[in-house]
């Protein structure tokens, strides 16, 4: 499970990397190429987004890069093969990211079968709050799979603790108020908020919304687990390439 | 699943990201308290009478009854509400909540405009600033909405992505929602999206129904036997059917937009066609027209405010237990149902109104003249003037936007 391999690997490193691509934006092979970059500069674990037509969480750059991708026909089917390939292929954890709609309508217990069989090891799905997800936790119980869940900073101490009771693997901490891809201001009142986050859970903790460069993962350090890189990667993947990103992600570390 | 709050049947519930929990429990629970204050409900019919003509009438449609010489039509004048529409009744009721809960910015999605112009007048009336999201294909198709929207002092935005119409407006608007919910309300325009939602805009429409059962028992001494009313996202069908439900001689019909033909795929029919599946999107879980994949299809529409992917989890529901029974009308069919209103009654629906007036028209020949049938009106349509002008090839009109063009080129 995914928590002794962070609590394994955070004995070597102060701060873990989590980067996200859309999968087939800007189309299936960048898509293998930049998972290859971002691991060869030394992720640690990777969250593979299915293109969804109307992604509610996600801002402009995000949005567009699943635009992208259904603009060209990527499918569900093409996704999991694409997962199956670069877990298969590369010696990092993978998770999916995507709405509960592309889960709901493939059968919740189908996707956790489907996820344990081609080595995917969790998921992340914003818009399913624990308590609309009693099937989808029972399904990802069922096949040793974990669901990751969202802190907000307006999330109640009380219900930090209720999340967390249903989580596993780690929490995700969404920095701020607003969508993907806006400017987090690494603050104070971040500090505050990832230590109510801490005094909430055992789980490790990851934050993510508005990581855009090594200073912002170097606060983190000893106040978070894992640092997610989004939108900034996409960023750089648009203006300079494979070897931009993979150089990007090498800068963060 | 264990059933739990939202939920009419299997559908409905309040599937957000956890940003905007709190938010939402905060909402509930302001509109819990307003639900069960009798001094509210006072407050809201008051301040309807007062800034927008209610109650509105219930006309006899005596020259259509004699056209098709078969049951009794009458039509509820929800075009008669300030702003032309239904959507007046939602706006101010969650007008009212925004000032309980002391925010001082709305924000709202608008397909049509009908549901923007109302909730800018709202924001101007109460003194809130106010965004509304509209699809770009909308802004181009409604230009005298947008006008008026921004006359009253609203920034519209252009919504760009997707297919670029009401859904994708949705989508913006929680975008916004996410980052701005401390000084912010959204004031979503249907009976659809997250828990409190669809019971909430339900419970401010229920205004029509209430009013439409009274003035058919006053008018006529007896229920009607049908009622009709378009959905899109279903609020003006639930406001007229909220009146009827416990009615069971009332049959409720909702008229769906058959677009250029349930065969062709270009319409907006969920529950009056195969095509739709359940789903869950934009908060909440209904029948979504969506492919296997579970992308959301492009949708098709002579009315804007109708050409949605999703519908009223109340409405699913319904559908579901058989108390409403559910056409659609095509775009062809609308027009000239449109046209005949105007001519025969005097009486101007909104495309999406008409096709209710199109659902009725279809079966009131079949029934017998001591039947009576209701259809809402629920909005007026001169502001689709542009649409209805080109679906006519009205050749003056057309003349008259090209010298109009002709002098503002020539200034």
């Amino acid at each position: 499970m995914l928590r002794d391999y962070i609590e394994k690997k955070r004995v070597e490193k102060k701060i873990l990397i989590m980067t996200h691509i859309v999968i087939g934006a800007p189309d299936l092979e960048t898509s293998y190429q930049t998972v290859k970059a971002m691991v060869e500069a030394g992720v640690d674990i990777m969250e593979l987004q299915i293109p969804f037509s109307e992604p509610v969480a996600d801002g402009p750059v995000i949005l567009a890069a699943n635009q992208t991708a259904l603009d060209r026909k990527v499918t569900v089917g093409q996704c999991i093969d694409f997962a199956e390939r670069v877990a298969k292929e590369f010696p990092v954890p993978f998770l999916f990211m995507s709405y509960y709609n592309i889960v709901f309508k493939y059968g919740v217990n189908k996707f956790a079968e489907m996820m344990s069989a081609k080595g995917l090891k969790g998921a992340i799905v914003p818009d399913l709050p624990h308590e609309e997800a009693a099937q989808y936790l029972a399904a990802m119980k069922k096949y040793h799979l974990d669901p990751i869940f969202l802190y907000a900073p307006t999330t109640s101490d009380s219900r930090m603790k209720e999340i967390s009771s249903h989580a596993s693997g780690f929490i995700y901490c969404v920095a701020r108020k607003g969508v993907t891809g806006v400017d987090t201001s690494f603050s104070s009142d971040l500090d505050e908020y990832l230590q109510r986050a801490h005094t909430s859970t055992d789980l490790p903790l990851a934050l993510g919304f508005g990581v855009q460069e090594k200073a912002d993962v170097d606060f983190l350090k000893g106040k978070a687990d894992i640092a997610i890189i989004g939108t900034q990667s996409l960023r750089v993947l648009a203006e300079k390439g494979v070897a931009g990103v993979k150089k990007f992600i090498a800068g963060m570390q | 699943m264990a059933a739990h709050k939202g939920y009419f049947g299997e559908f409905g519930g309040q599937f957000l990201p956890e940003i905007l929990h709190a938010t939402i429990t905060g909402l509930e629970q302001v509109f819990e308290t307003a639900k069960h204050d009798p001094g509210f409900w006072k407050e809201y019919e008051t301040l309807m009478q007062n800034y927008s003509c209610r109650p509105t009438p219930l006309t006899f449609a005596e020259n259509l009854t004699k056209y098709f010489n078969g049951a009794q039509i009458w039509v509820k004048r929800e075009d008669l509400n300030h702003t032309g529409s239904h959507k007046l009744n939602n706006v101010m009721g969650q007008g009212l909540l925004v000032k309980r809960m002391k925010k001082t910015r709305v924000i709202a999605e608008t397909g049509a405009g009908q549901h923007g112009v109302a909730t800018a007048t709202m924001a101007a009336k109460f003194g809130f600033e106010c965004t509304i999201y509209m699809g770009e294909v909308d802004v181009l198709r409604q230009r005298p909405n947008v006008f008026w929207m921004e006359r009253l002092g609203a920034t519209v935005v252009p919504v760009k992505t997707g297919s670029r119409i009401l859904k994708d407006a949705i989508n913006e608007a929680l975008r916004d929602w996410v980052g701005n919910m401390d000084t912010t309300h959204y004031v979503l325009g249907t009976a659809c999206g997250a828990h409190p939602f669809p019971e909430m805009v339900t419970w401010f429409q229920s205004i029509v129904g209430i009013e439409t059962k009274k003035q058919i028992l006053e008018a006529t001494g007896k229920l009607p036997d049908r009622v009709y009313a378009c959905v899109g996202g279903g609020s003006n069908a639930m406001g007229i059917f909220s009146g009827f439900l416990k009615d069971t001689a009332v049959e409720c019909v909702g008229i769906e937009a058959g677009g250029r033909g349930i065969a062709t795929g270009e319409h907006a029919t969920r529950l009056a066609s195969p095509d739709a599946s359940i789903g869950v999107s934009q908060g909440y879980k209904t029948f979504f027209l969506q492919d296997d994949d579970g992308q959301m299809k492009e949708t098709h529409s002579v009315a804007a405010g109708l050409d949605y992917v999703g519908v009223s989890p109340i409405l699913s529901h319904l559908k579901e237990t058989g108390r409403v029974r559910f056409e659609s009308a095509t775009d062809a069919e609308v027009i000239t149902a449109l046209s005949l209103a105007v001519k025969k009654e005097g009486l101007i629906p909104a495309l999406e109104s008409s096709h209710a007036f199109a659902g009725a028209f279809r079966e009131v020949s079949q029934m017998a003249p001591e039947q009576i049938i209701i259809i809402n009106q629920s909005g007026r349509g001169d502001k689709d003037i542009f649409t209805i002008a080109d679906a006519l090839h009205d050749p003056k009109w057309r003349d008259y936007i090209k010298d109009k063009a002709g002098e503002y080129n020539a200034s």
